[in-house]
């Protein structure tokens, strides 16, 4: 790999959408990314990647743009400088604060692509401090292009050229869903150790269904964006190139009283085991 | 045939990740992905789609084509820990995140999406399995019963020509058309296995100059018409086992009925010529097959089933321990006594037990998989599991000083409910949860049933051991009611202008070579079925003469030798029927749900593509 591209400090390389760990390691040994680490401050504080900072998720959920763009201030992150996200979470709770700061105008977000505990597993290097960092200034620049709410997905459910992406499972798909939408659960994503499977299977997966990679992705899924922010990167992993999140997803669908696709004609609930 | 033997994968090349055939085709999942888009693009026409699919063990789910199940085979219902993982992956991937065995031993997954069915069938040839010819009319997934090996009675080990049977026939060219779907069910000795309610059934025996060889059933089969399978000869030598069966299958192609699709199993051909007829022809077919067979193909056999036979585990060095049984550990103590008195048995092997797994109607999950997978690499030392058509599994070779540590793994993950060796067990078939034939939820109703019996601790009633209750959605009989102590197949009544979900009940159903067909009883609401149990226990024990199991006393009612208050089956019918009535619906709506659902039941079925 090389490292060196990565070391200038003015102006940062633009780093690959999932890091894979190697890239991470000669990132932080060079001192350039952040790495921002999602679990609870207690989880961080316990133990998290050499040199993270910590970012819970609760703290940007609700947040105002420009109150995320003070969170990355704060977190010493300038327009450019790249910034890794890892969880714990399968890549879910990642992903979503990956969207938010792509979102706000930090184009330079990754996930890392293991989990904390894989990264553990594998020996790579942690530490327990509670790393602060000098204060910078960051740019607002809202990327629209990513973002879809209730109304545009209304519309965008009825137009060809775009397709609905549910990423719950299949049951809870099964049992009602934006109607017209396209049920790619997150688990259909991941592989046995990273939290997304290699891009051309995921390419393979979407062209089995016979959608065409050419065409607008808008992602959802039960709530909080979060399933759904994993799809999200992994369309995009996937050379997809025009991908929206609609971050407040089927619950607000709900609560808005629009119109769902039922499935009533079976019992498939009774055939989980759990 | 050679092909399927061995590979160059790490999986295949250690000799702990038995067993070595590779049943499945990776050519054949990309050939699938590309069907369903030609299908999808219209370039392929329902039905031609359709016959592949099938040919490739997807079945259309419920009211919903744009899924499948996809049915695994697991020939002989052998199945290793890779596999198993392999299927908890699966089914988190494109499934349910549960997977589910079925009464044949094959493993389902539900819910499958038809653009995904590639990928299920692309991980699957990756540790070996394979989903072809699992449905359609073909030769169906080969069993054998979960017990050959480790059975007391059994002549010999039947799992390796078993297997070298399934082998032979999958892809072979003759079974690709065949007018309906074939079964072939080995089993272990003249009790335990499902011979006769198969197209050929098979019991392993050694004539009394020491040949090997089987008692082969012919023309048995459950569905809307059952027949037991007729013995074709006291003894065919295992030398005549590729050519009875070669010739049975010919007679099939050749003279089953292709018209009318609910007439054409070999058991109407069987049952419509005569028994005696058919007999003659499969002697005559089989001298034809016999002088006519290719050496190489008698030899391709011979070099299957000794591949087979060379994989059969035997224990090196005798172990002669006795089960320890914790007594140390009181809180745990009653649980765990109660799962060994009701989950293990003896294997022939002194000092080596066979655990099951009480699963609720088949299903378990991609979390519990796994646990099961661990649990059987390092404790079973055949490092393999049975599926059985109990919808468990039987994992066996469990040496008996680890049989607490085995229990003990299994109870963290919630695998350790007791009676899967007694009437708390109950089978049920998919039903409404998945398929386009079903009446009813009989897949739930079995769960039902299994949680109130294990409550009412019916499962340690050791009167109440050797009985089996089975469930089926509809008359097509996949949970196989008719062999049911106590069956029940799923339907519609009116009740004034309402329709009900209903079951009709029957009595006295048993496997194994003496095997008999249940006899309808009556009618029973499906929120009654409980209930009615419980009065037919309940009757029994007042009634019951000396050491008679619920099994044998329900024999003699069906035969009208009962004593005392009940002599025959209007008598228990005349006491149940009380139960059975339901009021209208607006003073029992509730009896007009089925289960799983709060709206009121219509009998709602499609185009079925025969889930048997
Ligand atoms: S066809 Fe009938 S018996 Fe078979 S699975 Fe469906 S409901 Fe059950």
């Amino acid at each position: 790999m090389n490292t060196k591209k990565l070391q200038s400090t003015n102006s940062h390389a633009k780093i690959p959408l999932i890091c894979n760990t190697d890239t991470v390691q000669a990132l932080i040994l060079n001192n350039s990314a952040r790495i921002v680490d999602v679990r609870k401050s207690e989880e961080y504080l316990q133990s998290h990647i050499r040199s993270a900072a910590s970012l819970p998720l609760s703290q940007i959920l609700e947040k105002e743009p420009s109150g995320i763009i003070e969170i990355l201030k704060n977190l010493g992150v300038t327009d450019t400088l790249p910034v890794v996200i890892y969880d714990d979470t399968f890549g879910a709770l990642a992903a979503r604060v990956a969207w938010t700061l792509q979102y706000v105008g930090h184009s330079n977000t990754s996930l890392l692509e293991v989990t904390y505990s894989q990264w553990k597993r594998m020996g790579l290097e942690t530490e327990s401090n509670n790393n602060k960092f000098p204060k910078v200034e960051h740019a607002m620049r809202i990327n629209h292009k990513i973002q879809a709410d209730a109304s545009y997905v209304d519309l965008a459910k009825e137009q060809e050229n775009k397709f609905l992406v549910d990423s719950r499972e299949r049951l809870n798909f099964l049992t009602e869903h934006i109607p017209n939408a396209k049920n790619i659960p997150y688990t259909m994503l991941r592989s046995d150790n990273n939290i997304l499977r290699k891009p051309e299977e995921i390419r393979r997966l979407i062209e089995n269904r016979g959608m065409s990679t050419d065409s607008e992705y808008i992602t959802y899924c039960g709530s909080a964006g979060t399933l759904s922010g994993l799809a999200f990167f992994a369309l995009k992993s996937a050379g997809i190139k025009n991908v929206k999140l609609y971050s407040k997803s089927f619950r607000e669908w709900k609560l808005l009283g629009k119109v769902k696709e039922e499935f009533k004609d079976a019992n498939y609930w009774d055939l989980s085991a759990d | 045939m050679n092909d399927n033997v061995n590979s160059d994968s790490k999986y295949y090349n250690n000799p702990l990740t038995r067993p070595h055939i590779k049943w499945g085709k990776l050519e054949e999942a990309n050939n699938f992905a590309h069907k369903v888009k030609l299908f999808r693009q219209h370039a392929l026409s329902e039905d031609d789609f359709r016959r592949f699919r099938l040919q490739h063990g997807a079945y259309g789910s419920r009211l919903q084509m744009g899924y499948s199940m996809v049915r695994i085979k697991i020939p002989g219902g052998e199945i290793t820990p890779e596999q198993l993982e392999k299927i908890a992956s699966l089914s988190e991937a494109f499934s349910i995140g549960s997977a589910h065995v079925s009464t044949r031993q094959n493993i389902q997954l539900h819910w499958v999406q038809l653009e995904d069915v590639s990928e299920v069938m692309r991980g699957l040839a990756e540790v070996g399995l394979t989903t072809r010819e699992a449905c359609g009319n073909t030769v169906r997934n080969v069993m054998c019963s979960h017990f050959a090996g480790v059975c007391a009675k059994e002549e010999f080990d039947a799992s390796p020509y078993s297997k070298a049977i399934a082998q032979f026939f999958l892809r072979n060219p003759m079974c690709q058309n065949l007018p309906r779907k074939f079964k072939v069910n080995f089993s272990c000795c003249n009790e335990h296995g499902l011979v006769r309610i198969a197209d050929i059934g098979l019991v392993p025996m050694i004539n009394e100059n020491g040949v090997k060889g089987f008692r082969i059933y012919l023309g048995g089969g459950l569905g809307a018409a059952s027949f037991l399978g007729h013995l074709v000869e006291p003894f065919t030598p295992e030398n005549r086992l590729l050519s009875t069966c070669l010739a049975t299958i010919r007679l099939f192609d050749r003279h089953g009925n292709r018209e009318n699709m609910a007439r054409n199993r070999m058991r109407y051909f069987v049952h419509e010529i005569g028994w005696d007829i058919f007999q003659r022809m499969v002697f005559k077919e089989r001298s034809i097959v016999e002088m006519t067979m290719a050496g190489s193909t008698l030899e391709s056999f011979r070099v299957l089933l000794e591949g087979h036979q060379r994989e059969v585990f035997k224990i090196q060095n005798k172990h002669l321990e006795l089960p320890i049984l914790n007594t140390q550990n009181t809180s745990t103590n009653d649980s765990f006594n109660r799962w060994m008195n009701t989950n293990i048995v003896h294997q022939k092997q002194q000092g080596y037990f066979t655990a099951f797994v009480t699963l609720g109607a088949g299903d378990i999950t991609a979390n519990q998989l796994r646990v099961l997978a661990a649990s059987i690499r390092e404790l079973s030392i055949e490092r393999t599991a049975r599926n059985t058509p109990q919808q468990n599994f039987a994992i066996r070779y469990i040496n008996g000083k680890d049989v607490l540590n085995f229990y003990t793994r299994l109870a963290d993950a919630g695998l350790t409910n007791p009676g899967a060796l007694t009437i708390a067990s109950a089978v049920g078939c998919t039903g409404t949860t998945s398929c386009n034939l079903a009446i009813t939820n009989s897949h739930r109703l079995a769960k039902e049933i299994e949680y109130k019996f294990l409550e009412l601790q019916y499962d340690i009633d050791e009167d109440l051991r050797d009985s089996t209750i089975k469930i089926s959605g509809c008359p097509n009989s996949c949970g196989q009611h008719e062999i049911a102590t106590i069956g029940f197949f799923g339907g519609a009544s009116r009740i004034e202008n309402s329709m009900a979900p209903t079951y009709t009940m029957l009595f006295s159903g048993s496997t194994g070579e003496q095997g008999e067909l249940g006899k309808t009883i009556m009618r029973v609401p499906a929120k009654r079925v409980i209930d009615i149990l419980r009065k037919i226990i309940e009757i029994y024990r007042q009634e019951k003469s000396g050491n008679e199991t619920l099994k044998h006393w329900i024999r003699r009612i069906v035969n009208g030798a009962g004593t005392g208050n009940i002599r025959g089956v209007e008598d228990i019918k005349r006491l149940l029927s009380p139960i059975a009535q339901l009021d209208p619906i607006d003073l029992d709506p509730e009896s007009y749900r089925d289960y799983g659902t709060d709206i009121r039941f219509s009998a709602k079925t499609a185009r079925g593509e025969c889930a048997a």
